[in-house]
C-alpha cells in the first residue's frame, strides 16, 4: 500500500511539471492553431537560466533559501518570457499569413537550432551539469512514505501558476483578447484587438510557464543538459493532446495523468523499460474513443 | 513562371557530385606504404562531448600522452606517429561514420577506441570489414572482440567484472538479496547485469527484483520505489556515471539506504560532482587505481600530472595509454604497418608490461588482467581491494 502511495507522490510531482509545459503548447495552439515545437527547448533554457542566475542570487541572499529560490524562479520566467516573444517575433511572425504547415516546420527548425547551438562548447556544452540546490533539502518520513520539500514545492508552484493563469485568461482584458483571437482572429482585429501584441503575450506567458517547469524539473532531478527538453517536451505535447489540445484545464489534467501512469508503469518489474511506450499506448487508446482528448470539444471544420 | 528543366537539373547534380569527389585529399589511399618517412597515421575515436564525455576525454588524454612520449623517444620504425582524433559525441551511429572517415579518407593504419561498448561494437564492424586492427582501451562487453579477428582490447571483460562484483556482494557486503537495475539501452550494462546475476545466484544469493531504465532518463523514482519495496540488501547498478549519480541521489531522497555498487562505468569525477553526498560509501569495480601498481604505473601517474596540469589519471586514462603502447609494441614486432601482419603481432602480445598491469592477449583477443574495487569516500575514490583473474 505504501508503495502505491509513494508512486502516486512521485507521479504527481512529475505530472505537475508536464502540466506546466503542456499549458504552453495548448495556449499557442488555442490562439494560433499550430504546435510550437521549440517549447521544450524554452523549458531547457529556463533551467539553464536558473543555473546561471543562482550563484549571483546567492551573493545577495543566503544559498538554499526560499526567497532566493523564488527569485531565481521569477527571474528565469521573465528571461524566458522575453526569449519566447523573441522567437515568435523572429521566426513565426514573418510567416503569419503562410500555410500553417510552413510555421510548423519552422518550429521544428527553431527547436533544432536552439538544441545544437546550446550543445556547442562555447555555449553550454553537451556534458550534463549539476543544478544547484535552491531550497533547503527537507524530507518527511511517515508510515514508510517519503515526501521531499522539492516535491511539495513542485506541486504547490504548479497549483499557484495554474490559478494565476486561469485568472489572467478569464478575468483580465488581455485574457479576454486572447480568447477573442482564439475564437476568430479577423473579428477580434475588427473589434480593435491588437493581434500582434496578444500573440506576443501568449508566447511570453507560455514560455514563462515552461521556464518554471524547467526550474522545478532541475530542482527535482538535479542534472541539466541541452537536450533535456526533447523527451520532456514531447511528453508535455502528448499531455496537451491527451487533455484536448487548446483546452487549458485539459492540458493540466493530461500532464498529471501522464506523469502518474508513467510512474506506475516504471515501477513494475519487466515493464519498467516500456514506461514511455505504455504512456503513449494509453494516449492512443484515449484518442480512439475520444478523438478530441479528455476535455476537448470536437469542432466541425467549416469547409 | 519557373519551369522545371530535367537536363539542367541533371547537369547541376553532376557538377555537385564532381565537386564532392574533388574534395578527397590527395593522400587518401597512402596508408602504410612505408617507403616514405611520413608519419604513421593512427586513428582514434572517443566521446569527447556528450553524456560520456569525461570517459572520452580521460581516455584521449592517456592515448595522446603515449603517442607524444613515443614520438619524443624517436617514434617507431624510424617514423613519427600522428594521432587523428574524432569525436563521437556519445551518440549512437556516430562511431561508424567517424571510423569510416578515419580509415577511408585519412588513411589510418590502426584504430584506437572507444570506451562505451555499444559504440565500439559499431566501429568494430567497420574495422573488421576493412581489415584494420582496432584496439579498444576499455570496452568490456564480450561481444566487442567477437566482431572479428582484427578487434582487440587491453581491458578485462564483463563476465570477469560481473563475477568480481557478485563475489564482492556476497563476501564483503554479506548481501543475501540484491536488486539489479539495468540500462536497457547499453550493451555494457546488460552484459554486466547478466554475468553478475549468474554468479550471485550461484553464490547462494537471490535477486530481489530486476528493473530497467533507459540511459539518459532523469526520473528514476518510479523504479527505485519498487526496488525499495522489495527490501534488498544492496542494489547493483551497472550503468554509466551520469545515470548512476542521479540514481544514487534519488535513492537517497527516497530513503533507500543500502549500498549501491556498479562497474567501471561509474568512474568519473562527474559521479561525485552530480551525486555529491548521495554517492558516499557506494562501491564500483574498475581497471586500476593510481595508489597501487608497478614502477611503470607510478611513472605514468607522475608524467600524466605534469602533462595535464596536475590532474590525477583515472582508470580510463591508463587504459587509453595502454591501448597506444600495445599498438606501438605490435608495430615494432611486425616491422610494418600492413594490416594483416600488424594483426598477428598484436595477437601475439604476451606478458607485456603496461600501466594497468601485465597484458597477455588471449585467443579471444581480450586482455587477462586483475580488477580493483574502489569506494567513494569524502568525494574521492578510495582503493579497497584487488581481485586477480
Amino acid at each position: 500500500m505504501s508503495e502505491v502511495l509513494q508512486q502516486l507522490i512521485n507521479g504527481l510531482a512529475l505530472g505537475a511539471i508536464y502540466a506546466l509545459i503542456a499549458l504552453g503548447y495548448t495556449m499557442v495552439y488555442g490562439v494560433l492553431r499550430f504546435i510550437n515545437f521549440a517549447h521544450g527547448d524554452v523549458f531547457m533554457l529556463g533551467a539553464f537560466a536558473g543555473y546561471f542566475l543562482s550563484p549571483g542570487i546567492n551573493k545577495i541572499l543566503p544559498p538554499q533559501s526560499y526567497v532566493g529560490g523564488a527569485l531565481v524562479l521569477i527571474l528565469s520566467m521573465i528571461i524566458c518570457a522575453g526569449l519566447g516573444m523573441l522567437i515568435e517575433y523572429l521566426a513565426y511572425r514573418p510567416l503569419r499569413r503562410r500555410p500553417k504547415l510552413t510555421v510548423l516546420i519552422t518550429a521544428i527548425g527553431v527547436s533544432l537550432f536552439i538544441e545544437y547551438t546550446c550543445q556547442h562548447k562555447a555555449v553550454f556544452g553537451a556534458a550534463p551539469r549539476k543544478f544547484p540546490e535552491l531550497i533547503p533539502d527537507t524530507t518527511w518520513h511517515f508510515a514508510g512514505l517519503v515526501l521531499s520539500m522539492n516535491q511539495v514545492i513542485v506541486i504547490i508552484t504548479t497549483l499557484v501558476l495554474l490559478a494565476g493563469l486561469r485568472y489572467v485568461v478569464n478575468h483580465t482584458k488581455v485574457g479576454t483578447a486572447m480568447r477573442a483571437v482564439s475564437f476568430n482572429e479577423q473579428a477580434a482585429a475588427l473589434m480593435g484587438v491588437n493581434i500582434n501584441s496578444v500573440i506576443s503575450f501568449t508566447f511570453g506567458l507560455g514560455s514563462a510557464l515552461a521556464a518554471a517547469g524547467g526550474i522545478l524539473f532541475a530542482m527535482n532531478y538535479q542534472s541539466i543538459e541541452p537536450l533535456m527538453g526533447v523527451q520532456t517536451g514531447l511528453k508535455a505535447f502528448i499531455a496537451a493532446v491527451f487533455g484536448g489540445i487548446g483546452n487549458l484545464p485539459g492540458a493540466a489534467l493530461g500532464g498529471i495523468v501522464l506523469g502518474v501512469v508513467e510512474t506506475f508503469a516504471g515501477g513494475i518489474p519487466g515493464l519498467s523499460n516500456y514506461r514511455d511506450g505504455i504512456a503513449f499506448a494509453i494516449l492512443i487508446l484515449v484518442l480512439l474513443f475520444r478523438p478530441a482528448g479528455l476535455l476537448g470539444k470536437l469542432q466541425t471544420e467549416k469547409v | 513562371m519557373k519551369t522545371f528543366c530535367p537536363a539542367k537539373t541533371l547537369l547541376i547534380f553532376c557538377a555537385a557530385a564532381l565537386t564532392l569527389v574533388g574534395c578527397k585529399p590527395a593522400d587518401g589511399g597512402g596508408s602504410g606504404g612505408g617507403t616514405s618517412d611520413a608519419p604513421i597515421k593512427v586513428g582514434e575515436y572517443a566521446s569527447l562531448t556528450g553524456k560520456e564525455a569525461t570517459f572520452g576525454i580521460s581516455s584521449h588524454e592517456g592515448t595522446l600522452m603515449a603517442i607524444e612520449e613515443i614520438n619524443a623517444a624517436g617514434g617507431v620504425l624510424g617514423r613519427k606517429l600522428e594521432l587523428l582524433t574524432e569525436d563521437t559525441q556519445s551518440k549512437a551511429g556516430e562511431s561508424q561514420t567517424v571510423v569510416n572517415k578515419l580509415i577511408a579518407r585519412d588513411g589510418a593504419i590502426a584504430i584506437l577506441g572507444e570506451v562505451a561498448s555499444s559504440r565500439s561494437l559499431e566501429a568494430a564492424k567497420v574495422c573488421q570489414d576493412s581489415k584494420t586492427p582496432m584496439i579498444s582501451p576499455s570496452s568490456t562487453n564480450p561481444k566487442v572482440t567477437e566482431s572479428g579477428d582484427y578487434i582487440f582490447r587491453v581491458c578485462f571483460i564483463d563476465p570477469f567484472q560481473g563475477t568480481v562484483m557478485a563475489n564482492f556482494a556476497t563476501q564483503t557486503l554479506k548481501a543475501k538479496k540484491v536488486a539489479v537495475f539495468t540500462d536497457v539501452k547499453s550493451d555494457y550494462s546488460k552484459g554486466l547485469a547478466k554475468f553478475f546475476k549468474e554468479r550471485f545466484v550461484a553464490n547462494g544469493g537471490t535477486i530481489a527484483v530486476e528493473l530497467d531504465y533507459n540511459g539518459g532518463d532523469k526520473d528514476f523514482k518510479a523504479q527505485l520505489t519498487a526496488i525499495k519495496a522489495a527490501n534488498p540488501d544492496g542494489v547493483f547498478v551497472p550503468g554509466y556515471y551520469t545515470d548512476a549519480a542521479l540514481i544514487c541521489v534519488q535513492a537517497k531522497q527516497l530513503g533507500l539506504n543500502v549500498p549501491l555498487f556498479g562497474g567501471d562505468g561509474w568512474e568519473s569525477e562527474k559521479l561525485t560532482e552530480i551525486g555529491s553526498d548521495a554517492v558516499e560509501g557506494h562501491y564500483f569495480s574498475t581497471h586500476y587505481h593510481p595508489d597501487v601498481g608497478s614502477e611503470l604505473s607510478k611513472k605514468f601517474v607522475e608524467n600524466y600530472r605534469k602533462r595535464w596540469n596536475g590532474k590525477t589519471p583515472d582508470a580510463l586514462a591508463a587504459c587509453g595509454y595502454d591501448s597506444a603502447i600495445v599498438l606501438v609494441d605490435g608495430i615494432k614486432r611486425a616491422g610494418t604497418t600492413d594490416g594483416a601482419k600488424l594483426r598477428e603481432a598484436i595477437a601475439a602480445t604476451k606478458d607485456f608490461q603496461a600501466v594497468t598491469g601485465t597484458i597477455t592477449i588471449n585467443p579471444q583477443r581480450d586482455a587477462t588482467k586483475a580488477a580493483v574495487i574502489l569506494q567513494v569516500k569524502d568525494g574521492k575514490f578510495k582503493y579497497l581491494e584487488t581481485v586477480a583473474p
